[in-house]
């Protein structure tokens, strides 16, 4: 047929009507499913059948690369394992040293923010699951792992490695589950700096190597090799697992914002199992809690700390109103400086309010005093002990707004 | 050429589809072209009876399934690439294959472009160059696939 200039003609006819009626007809049900999905969520069932239905062949794709991971793993050398094994067992005796001293830490945590008992931890259970595939576009980053609906996995269920996470479940199906990664384009995770409390959002770039923070202003303080952990705040992630570490800050005269750049710590590209975490939403996971009988105490004990805590404040409180939201309670640093060496000579405050600072001055872990400015004020000097000789003043001027220093100069 | 079965057709469709959803490396995966596209576009100008314009919507569905972020978006676009596929499938024959692959680029560009729209619209803006490299691709591994398509259909039709 000549190829040129033939009219169309008219529409080529098949069964059950012209192609153009079929068209319309077919591209009416896809918008249709569309907008369902988009818009509605009648469509989870659906979605979930398609996926039990795709499992299978997502399997037999995937099962080339793990077959040759396999083969790899039974042919490894004797050495090889009896080093591995070796090196396995020394990373489990200083992790079973490391839980160790976290008992006590988290129930000193749990003391200081006046809970009369250690919190419960912030999982509940755990699940390991081991990835079917992964995907690393610039368009996509996404995993697929071998556990469902019928282990019990939801969606939007925060996923991690043994170093950091890694993001949260998108679909469920009965037995798999594809898993959205933090450093997908269209995901971001709520982010909290751990050194300073600076919260604000990191945002996936599509690369598996990096996140950006876009919405911190140049101002801000952070600085290359800061830790990023989720700070909780909306309910996905638990709070205070650790995320990326920061690569790069480009701070732009021009610019308000700062282009911060991080890394993440997870190594979704080396790992073959992921852990799927079940944590209590009710738990106090941000600094603030909002249930339970510690709310009550807190909130009576933070309002009659602000006008103490004057020196340590600017650190962590100067760079948060753009860009974290402020949360009073969260503003002083100490979670994460209170863990210091007892018997921190830190009834040096001037305050008036000291006798209710000595009492902790001699407790064991005494790492509250770290805290000092609110310490002192907090309402409930439960063990009015004697005051006990305070150790002479080591730095006649205002304590320094970051305590680890001020305790290394000691 | 015979029109070949519906098996036959819905095998290599099949067969695309595994090999557009192996997994590959980075590099390898922006490079890579939608082969399923490919296929339903072989089948829709080569036996437009049988592979019909639902065939394009299914196959659609199947990637919306692997990889798509909203139920219906590749289906949209397959759909309509079908369609015109299937409606100027006599003048699309009866090409030389270089230009068949111009076709077939421009197919593949409506078709990304119907999914970089429903991107927008529901939320998920990708707006890196990167993912327009595949119609590139696409059309110039139409020659070899098609060849290999018609040489199946000849070979046990």
């Amino acid at each position: 047929m000549a190829a040129f200039g033939t009219p169309a003609g008219r529409p080529w006819q098949g069964r059950g009507g012209s192609a153009g009626f079929r068209f319309t007809l077919y591209a009416a049900v896809a918008v249709v499913v569309m907008y369902l999905d988009q818009h509605q969520h009648y469509l989870e069932q659906v979605r979930y059948l398609l996926q039990a239905a795709a499992y299978p062949i997502q399997l037999a794709v995937n099962s080339p690369p793990a077959a040759w991971r396999w083969i790899g793993q039974s042919f490894e050398s004797r050495e090889r394992l009896q080093a591995e094994n070796a090196r396995l067992r020394a990373a489990q005796r200083d992790l079973e040293l490391r839980s160790m001293r976290y008992e006590a830490l988290a129930r000193e945590n749990g003391e200081l923010r006046g809970l009369r008992a250690a919190l419960p931890p912030v999982a509940d259970r755990w699940l390991a699951a081991e990835i079917v595939s992964i995907q690393l576009s610039s368009l996509r980053q996404r995993l697929l792992i071998d556990r469902g609906a019928v282990n019990g996995v939801f969606k939007a269920q925060a996923v991690l490695d043994d170093r950091g996470l890694i993001g949260q479940t998108a679909h469920v199906g009965p037995w798999s589950a594809e898993v959205i990664l933090i450093t997908d384009p269209e995901h971001a995770v709520p982010v909290r700096i751990e050194r300073t409390g600076l919260r604000t959002i990191a945002v996936g770039a599509g690369d598996a190597a990096s996140l950006a923070l876009p919405y911190l202003p140049a101002n801000a303080d952070i600085k290359s090799g800061d830790l990023l952990v989720t700070s909780g705040l909306g309910g996905v992630f638990p709070e205070g697992y650790p995320v990326a570490r920061v690569t790069e800050v480009h701070r732009d005269a021009v610019q308000p914002l700062a282009q911060v750049r991080a890394e993440p710590l997870a190594h979704v590209d080396t790992d073959s199992e992921v852990m799927l975490v079940w944590f209590r939403a009710d738990r106090p996971t941000a600094p603030t809690p909002t249930t339970g009988k510690s709310l009550g105490e807190l909130k009576s004990g933070i309002p009659s700390l602000q006008p103490q805590a004057v020196p340590p404040r600017p650190l962590s409180a100067a760079p948060g109103p753009p860009a974290a939201t402020p949360q009073p309670a969260r503003a002083r640093p100490p979670a994460a400086v209170g863990r210091k060496q007892p018997a921190e000579p830190q009834a040096t405050e001037p305050q008036a309010t000291k006798p209710a600072a000595a009492p902790n001055a001699t407790e064991p872990k005494a790492a509250i005093p770290q805290s000092a400015p609110p310490e002192p004020a907090t309402p409930e000097p439960a063990t009015p002990e004697p005051a006990t000789p305070e150790p002479p003043r080591h730095e006649p001027p205002t304590p320094q707004p970051d305590a680890p220093h001020a305790k290394e100069q000691q | 050429m015979s029109a070949p079965s519906g098996g036959r057709i819905l095998f290599t469709a099949f067969v695309a589809l595994v090999l557009t959803v192996l997994p590959l490396p980075p590099w390898l995966d922006v490079l890579r072209p939608v082969f399923l596209v490919l296929a339903v576009l072989y089948w829709s100008v080569n036996a437009p009876r049988t592979g019909d314009i639902a065939l394009g919507f299914f196959a659609g569905l199947a990637l919306d399934v692997f990889q798509g972020p909203v139920l219906g978006q590749h289906a949209l676009a397959l759909t309509l690439v079908t369609y015109i596929a299937v409606r100027e499938h006599q003048r699309i024959r009866s090409k030389p294959a270089f230009q068949q692959a111009l076709i077939v680029f421009a197919a593949l560009a409506v078709y990304e472009f119907v999914l970089f729209a429903i991107d927008g619209w529901s939320g998920h803006p990708v707006t890196s160059p990167l993912r327009w490299v595949h119609t590139v691709t696409g059309a110039l591994l139409w020659p070899p696939v098609a060849a290999v398509l018609a040489s199946g259909a000849r070979g046990r039709a």
